[in-house]
């Protein structure tokens, strides 16, 4: 038994079954953004979807994202750059502070 | 999870249809089961080891039904690599003098590898595709060669661009207009592994732009076609434990547009030994027609084939899920 079970995703609706309207809202805003090319294709969407899930690290949409990359045509080598995207800017968001860090010892005298 | 899916007759029924056949527009030829490649999805399991061919006897009888029934228009000759059946040349020579319209299911590597089993050149195919105005139509599972290499085999993807670009030369797949030739070449995307396919038109695009830039390849239309959960792919599943979750998929994405597409409507499939079928798939599970119905190319009765009951299977999910597939790709517009 894991916390995580990939069928679990497949019971997301059941967020509804209190406050439905609320999950209505929702699911009509995640199908409006995600289901249909708009500015983005369906495509590129997927793609951002997927380094997302991955700077998030929710194992579902890691799931879904894969498969929805794959059946909107993309391949491992487009889907791994999206995967460096969100890891470079995790990394770039730490180091960046690192500006903080040379504040804090400037304020200090140590820089 | 053992959830019981609805049978494919089930699901018609749900939705009140009733998919009687509609014509018989294309006879459908697999004449026979030896391929020089061994493909992972491959639903007739050919390889370079099979041995199964298409005799003249009934080559000739298929030439025959082809001069009686004005109504078939078209002959669809697949394999294995058609190819490989040593009455291939005459079959397609034949049908052309009919003025039938000859589509040829070619994997592209045959011309460069030639026949596994007696080491024949098959380097004049581009050629003669062209001198018999064959359409011609050809697996390429992606623009890219880790997908296919993967799919299709080790420098499957190299092999299929220096074929693709000998077709190139013979006019193939240039676009209508001063420039084109009118020689049609068709690819065929399927799925490397348990997904659906990628929407047709976008893939299409996608294909063009990737193969011309980069290899300089052209070609007219792009087919999608869903992978049938049966025989290698099938086992394929299995071994992945995935088989209960990708016909759920197939379930969930049944669309009753692409249903009122399915192929087995409008053609007959005829196997190596004369057997008629609905569709090559059933063809490979053994789903021969009926005795009533005409059950081989020797018994062929338009009128019988007309009225025949089309033999459904829970594989029959594959052609009408999502945006539907057929071995002219996508049946309906949109996925539901």
């Amino acid at each position: 038994m894991n916390y995580y079970e990939s069928k679990d995703l497949d019971r997301f609706g059941e967020i509804g079954q209190f406050r439905g309207e609320l999950a209505e809202k929702f699911f009509d805003y995640y199908n409006a953004v995600t289901g249909e090319d708009g500015a983005l294709t369906k495509r590129e969407k997927a793609l951002i979807a997927l380094a997302v899930a991955h700077a998030k690290q929710c194992p579902y949409c890691i799931d879904a994202y894969t498969t929805q990359c794959l059946e909107n045509g993309a391949n491992p080598d487009e889907m791994t750059e999206a995967v460096h995207v969100a890891a470079v800017m995790e990394a770039g968001m730490t180091l960046v502070h690192g500006v903080q860090m040379h504040n804090a010892l400037r304020k200090r005298g140590a820089m | 999870m053992n959830m019981r899916l609805p049978s494919f007759e089930e699901k018609l029924a749900e939705h009140g249809l009733d998919l009687a056949p509609l014509g018989v527009e294309t006879l459908q030829v697999n004449v026979t089961r030896l391929c020089n490649q061994a493909c992972h999805h491959c639903h007739v399991d050919a390889s370079p080891k099979r041995t199964e061919q298409m005799s003249r006897a009934t080559v000739d009888r298929c030439l025959e039904i082809l001069a009686r029934n004005a109504a078939i228009t078209k002959l669809d000759i697949t394999g294995g690599a058609p190819e490989l059946n040593p009455h291939f040349n005459y079959f397609v020579e034949a049908a052309r003098r009919l003025n039938k319209h000859v589509m040829v299911r070619h994997n592209l590597t045959v011309t460069i590898d030639g026949n596994p089993q007696t080491g024949e050149s098959k380097r004049y195919l581009p050629e003669f595709f062209a001198r018999h105005r064959v359409e011609v139509i050809s697996s390429l599972p992606y623009y890219q060669e880790f997908f296919t290499d993967k799919q299709r085999g080790n420098g499957v993807f190299k092999k299929s661009v220096e074929s693709l670009r000998l077709l190139n030369e013979q006019g193939y797949g240039k676009s209508d207009g001063a420039q084109g030739f009118g020689l049609t070449l068709n690819l065929v995307y399927n799925p490397v592994g348990a997904f659906l396919p990628a929407p047709q038109e976008s893939l299409e695009r996608q294909f063009k732009k990737e193969l011309e830039s980069k290899f300089g390849v052209v070609f007219n239309s792009l087919f999608t076609i869903t992978n049938m959960p049966i025989n290698r792919f099938k086992k394929d599943l299995e071994r992945l434990g995935a088989y209960e979750e990708y016909m759920t998929r197939l379930v969930n994405a049944f669309n009753p547009a692409a249903a009122r597409g399915v192929m087995c409507r409008s053609l007959i499939s005829v196997g190596h030994d004369g057997r008629l079928y609905d569709c090559d798939f059933n063809q490979m599970l053994d789903l021969n027609l009926s005795e009533e119905s005409g059950g081989t190319v020797f018994d062929f009765d338009l009128d019988k084939l007309l009225n025949r009951k089309i033999i459904f299977g829970q594989h029959c999910y594959g052609c009408a899920a999502g945006a539907g597939s057929s071995c002219g790709g996508a049946t309906a517009k949109e996925s539901p």
